[in-house]
């Protein structure tokens, strides 16, 4: 493999990674707060490029209205969706409240395959991103250049939003102690509401970028990369959103160089993030970016 | 006296069982005996998960992949040489296995024996972990089965899947081991090492420092768990005749889960009568999906309804009524 | 019986125990007292293992044998012949009274999970003993006609001696006690006090408890440690303890 198979590589790898760390933020700001894996983070992901598929072929809204508006209807289902499945269980044994995150996973698919049908849809795709870009000799299209940038913004917004911002530091404190956070006058469920739209909100947008890069929709689409993405999360340090983005990263140049280099191991190229999960687990279980949780006795 | 009085009971129980299987065996037609199989294998389904999960308070999701483990076992080794070499026409099976054909007692028991191993050796690295990320893990591994069935083409044919296993499974196989599941589960949670088990669900922290050797515990309760997993993967390969990688998606624990949580984590009686109720329920929601023609008029069917059912009311119950439908009090 | 040697304890920034040391002899009721906060349960976290020290030694010398059991897990300590209550009760909620005893002695089964289940004349012999022993030890804390209730459903008081039973069953010889008389009134403090003494002859045990109550750490306990800010600040018998400058210092707080 030359340079420029190299090059190419890396950029698929980029914006495959990109793509991994959007998703992976909402499962690792979930889990921050409520030591929940939120099982269904995948399918929302999936709504959200099917709200944006139908908004884009059945309205004549320019799409980058359309892009903006199911990104934020995707963030409401997902509030919904902690307002209905998981806030009545938060006292309860985690057990259940995963349980319950399964069976909401469950319900978003088939629901998808009753209303969307079970055969795979096309992307309708802005004319803009098939142009191709030419760079050192090597094509790219523009996609994979649109989605690290557009990641990045996100990125930028989201560390402002956190940081400066008294809702984002609520979030923080909520998340570095729950208890005591909430003793201080944090409405909490409203910052978990905000949190579950935020992660839906980002899995949209990364579900639509998704939808332009691999165009074939299905019900079930959600499933892999939102497993995967869940592992990005852990493999960076579950609650930790730059672990988040980190894991995402490593995963998808890893997913990419590793059919690039070993052609052979195409097919196993799904259970790549699942080993690369069990090895971290077994050498640091709080993942690279992670802290200690002690529990008190 | 009230161990006699157990006894009788649990007796009668069984002879009334075996008493209704026998004529039931007799007047069903052949999808309902399907049905009746299928009900026997997933009480030892349900029961197994109900071990790791209910029992000993780990919450994992691998099911589908001991199953599958317990499932190709079974079909390798039981397929006749003529028919593996039919199944096997883009690749050939590897020399060691095209030859054999064992009986289906040896294979079913070889296929439970190779899940527990499995169950055992990816046990002692994950069941370190806690709750969500045993979870994960898991479920990674079962994936992983899958992913690694469906590229060993020359020891599982694939995505092709296989065909023509040898139908051994019939009413007494699937209840025969049903039964002797639920003696296991009940002699053992009656047992010092149940209730170990038990102690570990109610509270690691201080089971441990009762003494309890959480890792050894946990590590025996999953190997256990996954054996059951792998026979009752069997038993299903040989009621169907025709298994692919598939077949051993995520779905597939999910209903596993959905009787366990139905009847009751921890409760041996609810898996069994929801394992039953649920089979049966799965069945008949068929017209869910599929379109029903009443002669005057078609009703359409719409794909995916029965499994919308079926999440709905996994959660209304893990919302509304923990302790499972069917748990008395 | 139990030595301590210059243990501290850190999590993050904050230190929980500071170069403690203790020694505490065979058949001793040994209190540890100090103000909310001064790291007394961390202490008995570090004893049973559930922590590890940042520093030090814990050697367990009940005969002439000694043992570092600094770096082994809980159940290994246990094993051993350590065993504790909870200050925050830990019992086995959902189980039944029997139970929670019985789970107690399962540490010294000898039989394997498979005679377990196939009820082999080996396991049920051990398994009578077993039961007999619970039975016997849930008289004595006057729970035996509770024995079938669910452990959550008992009230407060019932719960810490249940707790006891427990511990009792797995054959302790040096048992932790975490504020054993936290929540009773003056009539159940008394009775536990005397409860206390009679186990300890019994079972031949050596106690270690924490307490708050002055008056049972005062009228049981042969030698007293305090604690302040994880630093011991006094030792010894409960007269020179009462008027230790230091100690007087650290609970009233003068400046």
């Amino acid at each position: 493999m030359g340079n420029q198979g190299l090059l190419q590589h890396l950029a698929n790898g980029i914006s495959l990674g990109s793509l991994y760390a959007l998703i992976a933020i909402g499962y690792t700001m979930v889990y921050g707060i409520l030591r929940l894996i939120n099982f269904a983070h995948g399918d929302i992901f999936m709504l959200g490029i099917y709200i944006t598929y139908y908004g884009v072929l059945f309205t004549s809204i320019p799409w980058w209205i359309v892009f903006i508006f199911a990104s934020v209807f995707t963030g409401l289902i997902g509030l919904l969706l902690e307002k209905v499945a998981y806030r009545p269980l938060r006292e309860s044994p985690r057990i259940t409240i995963l349980i319950s995150a399964i069976g909401a996973s469950f319900f978003l698919q088939n629901f998808g395959i009753v209303v969307f049908g079970g055969r795979p849809k096309a992307f309708p795709i802005p004319n803009v991103f098939n142009r191709v870009v030419k760079l050192g000799g090597v094509s790219i299209s523009m996609i994979t250049f649109v989605i690290p940038l557009v990641t990045l913004l996100l990125l930028l917004g989201l560390t402002y939003f956190i940081t400066k911002t008294k809702t984002g530091m609520a979030m923080r404190a909520l998340s570095k102690d729950y208890e005591t956070a909430s003793l201080m006058g944090i409405d909490i469920n409203r910052i978990i509401s905000i949190t579950f739209f935020i992660g839906s909100f980002l899995a949209a947008v990364g579900g639509i970028m998704w939808g332009i890069r691999y165009p074939q929709l299905m019900p079930l689409m959600g499933v892999m990369p939102g497993l995967k993405c869940f592992i990005a999360a852990v493999i960076g340090g579950i609650g930790n959103i730059t672990g988040a983005v980190l894991g995402g990263f490593i995963l998808g140049l890893g997913e990419i160089m590793l059919v690039a280099l070993l052609p052979k191991l195409t097919g196993y190229r799904d259970a790549f993030a699942f080993i690369l999960l069990i090895v971290i687990l077994l050498i640091k279980p709080t993942g690279l970016m992670g802290e200690k949780i002690t529990e008190k006795v | 006296m009230k161990e006699n009085n157990r006894f009788k009971n649990s007796l009668i129980m069984l002879i009334v069982t075996i008493a209704v299987l026998f004529v039931l065996n007799r007047v069903l037609d052949d999808y309902k005996l399907r049905i009746l199989n299928l009900c026997g294998i997933y009480i030892t389904l349900g029961l197994s998960m109900n071990l790791i999960n209910g029992f000993t308070g780990l919450f994992s999701l691998g099911h589908a992949g001991f199953m599958a483990i317990g499932a190709y076992t079974v079909a390798i080794l039981t397929m006749p040489v003529h028919m593996k070499e039919m199944n096997f026409f883009m690749k050939p099976i590897v020399p060691f296995l095209a030859n054999i054909e064992w009986s289906f007692f040896p294979a079913l028991m070889m296929g439970g024996i190779l899940a527990g191993l499995f169950g055992f050796l990816i046990g002692a690295p994950v069941l370190r972990l806690t709750d969500d990320y045993l979870a994960i893990a898991t479920l990674g591994f079962a994936e992983i089965i899958r992913v690694v069935f469906t590229n060993t083409q020359s020891i599982t044919n694939g995505a092709l899947g296989l065909k023509g296993i040898p139908a051994s499974t019939n009413v007494w196989w699937s209840w025969g081991v049903a039964i002797i599941t639920v003696l296991f589960m009940v002699f053992l949670m009656e047992g010092s090492y149940g209730k170990a088990f038990n102690a570990i669900r109610e509270d690691e922290i201080a089971a441990q420092s009762m003494g309890i050797n959480l890792f050894t515990h946990k590590v025996m309760s999953f190997t256990f768990g996954s054996f059951l997993a792998g026979i009752g993967g069997g038993l299903l390969a040989a009621l169907l005749g025709t298994i692919d990688p598939n077949m051993f998606r995520i779905v597939l624990t999910f209903n596993i889960l959905l009787i366990v949580v139905l009847g009751g984590l921890g409760s041996i009686k609810g898996s069994v009568v929801s394992a039953i109720l649920v089979t049966i329920a799965m069945e008949a929601l068929r017209f869910l999906d599929e379109s029903i023609n009443l002669g005057f008029v078609e009703l359409k069917g719409i794909a995916g309804m029965r499994m919308v059912v079926f999440s709905l009311i996994l959660m209304g119950v893990v919302i509304f009524r923990r302790e499972g439908l069917l748990k008395e009090n | 019986m139990l030595k301590i040697e210059n243990m501290t304890m850190r999590f993050g920034g904050v230190v929980a125990a500071n170069k403690f040391n203790a020694d505490i002899e065979k058949g001793q009721i040994v209190g540890l007292i100090g103000p909310n906060g001064a790291g007394k349960t961390t202490i008995f976290n570090v004893i049973t293992g559930v922590y590890r020290p940042t520093e030090g030694k814990i050697i367990f010398n009940p005969s002439k044998l000694q043992q570092d059991i600094t770096r082994l897990r809980p159940d290994e300590i246990a094993k051993l012949g350590i065993c504790r209550t909870f200050q925050n009760i830990r019992l086995f909620k959902e189980l039944s009274v029997l139970d929670n005893v019985f789970i107690g002695n399962h540490l010294r089964i000898e039989s394997n999970i498979f005679s377990s289940v196939l009820k082999l004349p080996k396991y049920r012999k051990e398994e009578k003993k077993m039961l007999d022993k619970s039975l016997y030890l849930l008289d004595k804390v006057g729970l035996k006609d509770e024995i079938d209730s669910k452990a959550h459903s008992l009230p407060y008081g019932m719960q810490r001696r249940l707790e006891i039973a427990r511990a009792l069953a797995t054959e302790p010889q040096l048992l932790l006690l975490d504020e054993p008389a936290a929540g009773m009134n003056p009539q159940e403090t008394r009775e536990l006090m005397d409860f206390i003494r009679e186990i300890k002859d019994e079972f031949d045990l050596t106690i270690f408890l924490i307490e708050h109550h002055m008056e049972v750490v005062m009228g049981i306990c042969e030698e007293i440690l305090v604690l302040d800010h994880g630093s011991l600040i006094a030792q010894g018998d409960p007269e020179t303890i009462q008027t230790d400058s230091k100690v007087i210092e650290a609970y009233l707080g003068v400046e």
